[in-house]
C-alpha cells in the first residue's frame, strides 16, 4: 500500500466518492422497491382485514375480494358518527401524533397505554344489502415489549366477535408471540362484548382456561400462559377500544340506525 | 482452485466465526427460534459479508488507513440497508419477524472481523469467496440452533408440524425455553462442543494446571 494514501487530499476525495456512490446505491434501491414495499404492506393490511372478518382468502385475489366485500368508513370517534371530512391517504398512526388531527390522552383515560389517538379512525364494513353483516375495527395497544396492532371484527349485533387478529406486535415468540397462534384465536368468535344492556366492555382474558359453566364466560377468553402482561395488555386495548373514548358511541349510532 | 475451496469451506467447521472465533453470538441467539428467520438471515448475512469484502478488496489500495474502519462501515451499512429493503420488498413476512435484526447485520462483528482482517489484505475474488464461506458458516449454526429450538420448542420445522403439539390436540409437549433466546446458549455451548470432539487442534491449552498433589504422592 502506498503511503500517500494518509495525506488531507486522498482521504477527502475518498471519503467524498465512497459516500456519494453508497448514497445513490441506497437511495436506488429505497426509491426501485417502494412501490413494491407499499403493495405489500397494503396486501398485508387487507388480508389481515379478511381473516379477522372470517373471510377465507386462501388462493384467492385478497385485493379483489377485499374490493367486493369490505366497505371502507371513516368515523369520527368522539361524535359516533360516520365522516366524509378525511384527508386523501389518510393514516390513522401518523395522524395519532398530529397536534391537529388527534388527541393526547390523559392517564385515567388511557388504558391501552397508547398516548395518542387519532380522532378519526377507519371502520370496515361487510354488508349485505343495506344492513351491516360485519364490522371490523382497527384496534392498537401495548402488551409487554411492544404495541400490539390488530383487528376486532363483530357481528351485526355489533356486540358478538367474529374474530381478533393482530397484525404487527413484537411480543416473545412462544409466548406472547402465541397472540398469533390459531387455536387461541379461535376462542374469540362467538364471545360477548357487553353485558346484556351495559355500555360498559366486559370482555377480557383472565388466567388459566375458561370454564363455560362459570357465569359470565361469555365474556372470557383463556389467557395466554406465561405471557401475563400481553394478556393484560390485549384486556386493556379491547376494553378501551370498545369503551366510550373507542368506538362504544359509534356502536351505539349504528345500533340505533344510523352513524 | 483447491485454495479457494478452503477459503470457502474452512470457516464452516475448522475456523467457525461463532464456534471458533465467538463472533456474532448476539444475533445468533435473536434469530433462531425458527428455521424459517434462520435461514433468510443466514442468506442476508451470506450477502453482505461477501459482498462487503468484495467492495473493501476492490478498494483497499486506496483506503486511507487511518479512517479504513469507517469506510468499511459505509460500504456494510449501504449493503445491509440494500438487503433490508429487498426482504422488504419480496419477503414480506419474514423480514417482518427478522425486525430490527437484519438492520443489526451492520453491527455484527463477522462482518466487519474478515473485512478488516481479509479483505484489506487479498484480491478481491478470494475475498469474495472468504465472505461466502464465513456467511456459510455462521448460517451453519444458525440452522444448527434453529433445527433444535423449532423442532423442540414448536414441535415443526419450517413451520411443518412434525411432533404434534398437545394445545393442536397431539402429544407432545413443547419446551418453552427452547423459544427463549438464552436456550441457543446451550447449543451454541454443545456445538462448540462437537467441533472441538472432532477437530481436538481447536482446544485452547488451559491458562494453568493444577500442581499435583504432593501430600498424597508423599504419603
Amino acid at each position: 500500500m502506498s503511503a500517500n494514501n494518509d495525506t488531507i487530499g486522498k482521504t477527502i476525495t475518498v471519503t467524498v466518492l465512497l459516500c456519494v456512490i453508497c448514497s445513490v446505491v441506497v437511495s436506488a434501491a429505497a426509491v426501485l422497491l417502494k412501490p413494491q414495499q407499499v403493495a405489500n404492506k397494503e396486501l398485508d393490511r387487507k388480508s389481515n382485514i379478511l381473516a379477522a372478518a372470517g373471510i377465507d382468502y386462501q388462493g384467492k385475489d385478497v385485493s379483489e375480494l377485499f374490493d367486493s366485500q369490505i366497505t371502507t368508513k371513516y368515523v369520527d370517534l368522539r361524535s359516533g358518527k360516520y365522516t366524509a371530512e378525511v384527508p386523501a391517504k389518510y393514516d390513522a398512526r401518523k395522524a395519532a401524533k398530529d397536534p391537529q388531527q388527534g388527541v393526547s390522552l390523559s392517564k385515567e383515560m388511557d388504558i391501552a397505554s397508547i398516548k395518542y389517538q387519532a380522532k378519526i379512525m377507519p371502520v370496515y364494513l361487510v354488508q349485505q344489502g343495506e344492513s351491516v353483516d360485519k364490522v371490523i375495527l382497527p384496534v392498537h395497544g401495548y402488551g409487554l415489549w411492544s404495541t400490539l396492532y390488530g383487528f376486532l371484527a363483530l357481528e351485526g349485533d355489533l356486540n358478538t366477535v367474529v374474530g381478533l387478529g393482530f397484525y404487527s406486535h413484537a411480543e416473545t415468540p412462544g409466548l406472547g408471540g402465541e397472540v398469533d397462534n390459531p387455536s387461541w384465536k379461535a376462542l374469540w368468535p362467538g364471545k360477548k362484548v357487553y353485558q346484556e344492556g351495559s355500555v360498559e366492555p366486559a370482555i377480557g382474558l383472565i388466567k388459566g382456561s375458561v370454564d363455560p359453566a362459570v357465569p359470565g364466560a361469555e365474556h372470557q377468553i383463556d389467557g395466554l400462559s406465561g405471557a401475563t402482561l400481553t394478556s393484560v395488555g390485549v384486556t386493556n386495548l379491547v376494553q378501551f377500544w370498545m369503551g366510550k373514548n373507542g368506538y362504544a358511541p359509534f356502536l351505539a349510532n349504528l345500533k340505533a340506525g344510523g352513524a | 482452485m483447491s485454495a479457494t475451496k478452503d477459503i470457502l469451506v474452512n470457516p464452516i467447521a475448522k475456523n467457525n466465526p461463532i464456534a471458533l472465533q465467538i463472533l456474532g453470538v448476539c444475533s445468533a441467539l435473536a434469530v433462531t427460534s425458527n428455521l424459517n428467520t434462520a435461514l433468510v438471515m443466514t442468506l442476508a448475512v451470506m450477502a453482505v459479508t461477501a459482498f462487503s469484502n468484495l467492495f473493501v478488496s476492490l478498494i483497499r489500495n486506496h483506503i486511507p488507513s487511518n479512517i479504513r474502519i469507517i469506510c468499511q462501515m459505509t460500504i456494510i451499512a449501504s449493503l445491509v440497508i440494500v438487503v433490508d429493503q429487498i426482504l422488504k420488498a419480496y419477503a414480506y413476512d419474514v423480514s417482518k419477524q427478522l425486525s430490527v435484526f437484519v438492520g443489526l447485520i451492520i453491527t455484527n462483528c463477522i462482518v466487519m472481523g474478515r473485512a478488516e482482517a481479509f479483505a484489506m489484505q487479498n484480491p478481491p475474488g478470494v475475498s469474495f469467496f472468504d465472505g461466502l464461506g464465513n456467511g456459510l458458516g455462521y448460517g451453519a449454526v444458525l440452522l444448527f440452533v434453529g433445527f433444535f429450538r423449532e423442532l423442540f420448542g414448536a414441535g415443526s420445522l419450517f413451520g411443518v408440524e412434525i411432533l404434534p403439539l398437545i394445545t393442536n390436540g397431539g402429544w407432545y409437549q413443547p419446551n418453552g425455553l427452547l423459544l427463549l433466546p438464552p436456550s441457543a446458549f446451550f447449543l451454541i455451548g454443545m456445538f462448540i462442543w462437537i467441533i472441538r470432539t472432532w477437530d481436538k487442534s481447536q482446544v485452547e491449552k488451559p491458562e494453568f494446571e493444577l500442581a499435583s498433589n504432593s501430600k498424597k504422592e508423599a504419603a
